[in-house]
């Protein structure tokens, strides 16, 4: 499954669709940093919306996107983690530590907006 | 005793009456002293000293409705219906305090009323007696049983629906400036409301766009090992929306539990009270708040 990414100035977005195997994810992980790399991108933002479950190999995979994403010097985003979803996650206690979330794009797109300030 | 030509005689008479003709004779009979039996009924309530929360004629009136629906059970042996009966007439009475005891007790009386006035009718005729008795015993026993338990499930449900009343009522989310939520927890949680509370919060965190929460749980006495990771898991989750979290109010008592149950207080941001709470908020979310003026 192709899953859209789009870019957006130094920003990329990937929306995750609903029913991503381990295969699309692992697929994934590699293709998202390239595209890092490819463009030269400061940010990428992954957008869950579309997610209604979440188990511990896609949160797994969602960590390692964003320590691999941030050895290139690139910040990641999670946004849309539905209200369900995070109280399933806790639960399970996958808790994506270490990783930046957010409400939703627009949130997301401000919190880059801030770290983007600061640094510069 | 056989005779001696080889036949032998009955040891008693032949039975000349079924036992649902014998029902028919005895609701008839009990329909015929209606008026008489339902007043003696009311007396002997009244003696007991039950449905004490109902004026005299408040029960005479419960009661006609309560004999006629006893005595058609026992005609038609449709026992749903005195179930549905019974679940109407609770939903009437449980709010006017009658307690189980006295639904329970109030059926038991008339089921001895009736069952007097059967000797008093019987009394020259034993065998007959004994048959009546055959065929209204089991179906009065069966009677209260089922008032008992209609009155009983009533209650049942009452008491899950003002609980779950309680639960909405107790867990109010609110916003108090854009992008930060209260959310003041007052009483005893059980993993229940615990899990109700989280529920409700991550939904008001996705409408009200929160951005910090500031959990105040001054109002909870106790804690223990369950709520106490509900609470970090509510945390968590909270912080999956990109919401941060603060807990104020927690008591010595409860401080001293999580710190004893060793609780990652690492993942939580707790400030003491709830003033200093929200003013940690609107720092985090970039207000500052000046005094103008003294207050008038």
């Amino acid at each position: 499954m192709e899953v859209p990414i789009l870019k957006q100035g130094a920003v990329l977005i990937a929306t995750f669709q609903a029913a991503l195997s381990d295969a699309d994810l692992n697929q994934l992980r590699m293709g998202l940093v390239q595209q890092v790399v490819k463009f030269r991108s400061r940010a990428v933002i992954v957008d869950v919306t579309a997610m209604d479950v979440m188990d511990s190999f896609a949160s797994r995979t969602l960590r390692e996107i964003a320590h691999m994403i941030r050895l290139r010097g690139a910040e990641t985003v999670i946004v849309g983690i539905q209200p369900e979803v995070a109280f399933a996650m806790v639960q399970l206690g996958l808790t994506l530590e270490g990783v930046a979330t957010a409400l939703d794009l627009e949130e997301g797109l401000a919190y880059l907006n801030e770290k983007f300030k600061t640094t510069n | 005793m056989p005779k001696r030509d080889g036949t032998s005689a009955p040891l008693e008479p032949k039975r000349n009456e079924e036992p649902s003709e014998l029902l028919r004779e005895l609701v008839a009979h009990l329909r015929q002293n209606r008026t008489q039996l339902r007043e003696e009924w009311v007396v002997r309530i009244t003696e007991t000293r039950l449905l004490t929360a109902m004026t005299k004629e408040e029960i005479f009136a419960e009661a006609t409705s309560v004999y006629d629906s006893y005595v058609e059970a026992l005609e038609t042996e449709a026992f749903e219906a005195l179930q549905a009966y019974a679940r109407n007439l609770s939903e009437r009475i449980i709010p006017r305090g009658v307690e189980t005891h006295e639904v329970v007790g109030i059926v038991l009386l008339l089921r001895d009323v009736l069952a007097r006035s059967l000797f008093a009718k019987y009394q020259n005729d034993f065998k007959k007696l004994n048959r009546i008795l055959d065929a209204y015993e089991p179906a009065a026993n069966r009677i209260a049983n089922t008032v008992a338990v209609g009155f009983v499930q009533e209650r049942e449900r009452v008491i899950r629906q003002q609980q779950e009343a309680i639960r909405e009522l107790s867990t109010p989310v609110l916003q108090v400036r854009e992008r930060l939520l209260i959310l003041p927890i007052i009483g005893v949680i059980d993993p229940q409301r615990a899990r109700q509370l989280t529920e409700q919060l991550l939904r008001g965190i996705r409408t009200n766009r929160a951005k910090v929460v500031v959990i105040d749980i001054t109002g909870v006495a106790a804690m223990d090992l369950t709520v106490a990771n509900n609470l970090v898991q509510t945390v968590e989750a909270s912080r999956l929306l990109g919401a941060t979290v603060i807990v104020t109010g927690l008591s010595p008592e409860i401080a001293q539990t999580l710190v004893t149950i060793g609780v990652d207080l690492g993942k939580m941001n707790t400030v003491g009270d709830l003033q200093g709470g929200i003013e940690q908020a609107e720092r985090l979310l970039g207000y500052k708040v000046e005094k103008l003026a003294e207050p008038r």
